[in-house]
């Protein structure tokens, strides 16, 4: 370990069970540590855990943990040297990266023109596609008559979706299998799209069939080196909220993972990326992948890629953000076993995922061989309806995938939380699902899966 | 549900119902934002509200009242 100071004091600009991950490993770094909490997190476990902690305003999120100024004045006024933003909240700020850079502070995470670029979409994707890495193939621009719409679906093969300019939540989405039903649905796609939107500018993209979300990770110094540390299953969610993942994912191949991991490392080398990000990918049935977008943080997700690799991804983050070099890449890892998340939100499941706050009056979580538990919860902690409903990260692991499920059931079954509902009992279904055990899925699986617990219920 | 009351569905846009107003039963009145999801809150019956008990942008907790609703 080294015994050079990378950073004297480390703000933590986020609250919850990000919040402790990153104190934790500042703690093993020998690096002070602020924390900072809103009105509504005067009881939060990460203030204890903290050196200092400053107040920073009142619950809501746009008053406190969203407010830059106040956030830049705790870090002057404790003396901090860098800011850690955690996920979410600042984290992918471009304005907030540039604000610390302005007060001499590290903002530990990519540079504002990395954020800048993950923030625009189609920017990324033209990014990617610089690189030689796919896209999922749509029009360019809007498509205003069948004779074009002919055209453009000849082009990038069947089947296709054909979609509203002005649309959202999957309202004026066509699937054409073939140029038969195209030339079908196309006159009543623009009808529709007229009368729900007031638009009728349609424009088309590649059906992807049953896809799975993998990503990677990748880390990058700030002299020009990049590794990635393999992928991350994430395909089991729910209205592209991440419930499940895992790594590696049970669809790839050693010869994908290097195509992937090749691409994922080519787009974030032609963004002149620093730091850690993930690449996220659409992926088919058949193995062909589609880059989706960069999430340009430390992700939700990623202890399944520190229990494979054994690479601590904060500590990581740090060091790059202080200049170190990485010192080694994917091929130099020995990678180990198989590891698994579960999200414990407080959300009822049988209720349309409804939020599910309260007062946590008994508390009991899991432990044991090959358990993991990043979580902000005690006995006694009341969860505040301003913030989102993640309350854990149940993370196992052991030598195979079979093994990992099975860890997870068991403790699954071990952690209690009440009396407010959880996501515990859906997964606990899941991890005796045939099709779950056998990793065969795509990112329709919870829907299928909790519309057949209802109809099982009311038989 | 608990969570957090607001009038409108957002800070510059105008408000979904004021004192006296005359709604239909399901009229949308108000959004609750708990742990970062929206619902709508919708009038049980169709009448004339009377009273308005809920503060915008404050946060509520279960079962407390929101609007007092005569009945048409």
């Amino acid at each position: 370990m080294s015994s050079k100071t990378l950073f004297s004091k480390i703000l933590i600009a986020n609250r919850g069970e990000i919040a402790h991950r990153v104190i934790r490993s500042c703690k093993e770094m020998g690096i002070h540590t602020v924390a900072v909490y809103s009105e509504a997190d005067r009881e939060s476990l990460h203030l204890s855990l903290a050196d200092e902690r400053v107040c920073i305003g009142p619950a809501v999120s746009s008053k406190s943990y969203l407010n830059m100024e106040i956030i830049l004045q705790a870090a002057k006024e404790t003396g901090a040297d860098a800011i850690h933003p955690g996920y979410g909240y600042l984290s992918e700020r471009e304005k907030f990266a540039t604000l610390c850079e302005a007060q001499g502070l590290a903002f530990i995470g990519p540079t504002a023109a990395n954020l800048k670029l993950a923030g625009d979409k189609l920017a990324a994707k033209k990014i990617a596609e610089s690189a030689g890495v796919p896209v999922i193939p749509s029009s360019r621009g809007h498509v205003p008559t069948v004779e074009e719409a002919k055209v453009v679906c000849g082009e990038m093969g069947y089947p296709v979706m054909i979609k509203s300019a002005g649309g959202g939540g999957g309202r004026g989405i066509r699937i054409c299998e073939d140029e038969e039903t195209l030339v079908e649905e196309f006159p009543i796609a623009r009808m529709e799209a007229g009368a729900a939107f007031g638009d009728a500018t349609l424009y088309i993209e590649k059906f992807i069939a049953e896809p799975r979300h993998i990503e990677f990770q990748v880390l990058c110094d700030t002299l020009g080196h990049v590794a990635h540390l393999g992928e991350r299953e994430c395909t089991i969610q729910r209205r592209f909220q991440k419930l499940i993942e895992e790594s590696p994912s049970p669809f790839v191949s050693p010869t994908l993972r290097r195509e992937m991991g090749e691409a994922a490392m080519a787009v974030l080398k032609a963004a002149d990326y620093v730091n850690a990000g993930t690449v996220e990918f659409l992926v088919d049935k058949n193995g062909a992948f589609y880059f989706m977008e960069i999430n340009a943080r430390i992700q939700v997700e990623h202890p399944v890629t520190e229990l494979t690799t054994g690479i601590d991804l904060v500590k990581e983050q740090i060091r790059l953000a202080a200049g170190e070099p990485l010192g080694y890449s994917f091929d130099d890892l020995s990678i180990r076993g198989w590891a698994m998340e579960c999200r414990i939100n407080a959300e009822d499941p049988d209720r349309g995922f409804a939020p599910s706050p309260g007062t946590i009056t008994h508390y009991r979580p899991p432990g044991g061989f090959g358990v993991r538990l990043d979580t902000h919860l005690y006995q006694g902690y009341e969860l505040p309806i301003f913030y989102d409903s993640l309350m854990a990260k149940l993370v196992t692991h052991d030598l195979t995938r079979l093994g990992a499920v099975r860890v997870m059931k068991r403790a699954l079954e071990e952690f209690q939380i009440e009396p407010i509902k959880t996501t515990i009992p859906l997964y606990l279904h899941v991890m005796d699902d045939p099709k779950f055990l056998k990793g065969d899925f795509h990112t329709g699986f919870i829907k299928r899966f909790v519309q057949e617990a209802a109809d099982e219920d009311e038989d | 549900m608990s969570g957090v009351f607001y009038r409108s569905p957002g800070p510059d846009q105008e408000r979904y119902v004021e004192l006296g107003n005359v709604v239909k039963k399901k009229q949308v009145l108000a959004l609750l934002e708990t742990m970062k999801v929206f619902q709508s809150v919708k009038a049980p019956v169709a009448g004339k509200i009377i009273e308005i008990t809920a503060e915008n942008e404050i946060p509520l907790k279960d079962d407390d009242l929101m609007f007092v609703i005569e009945k048409a």
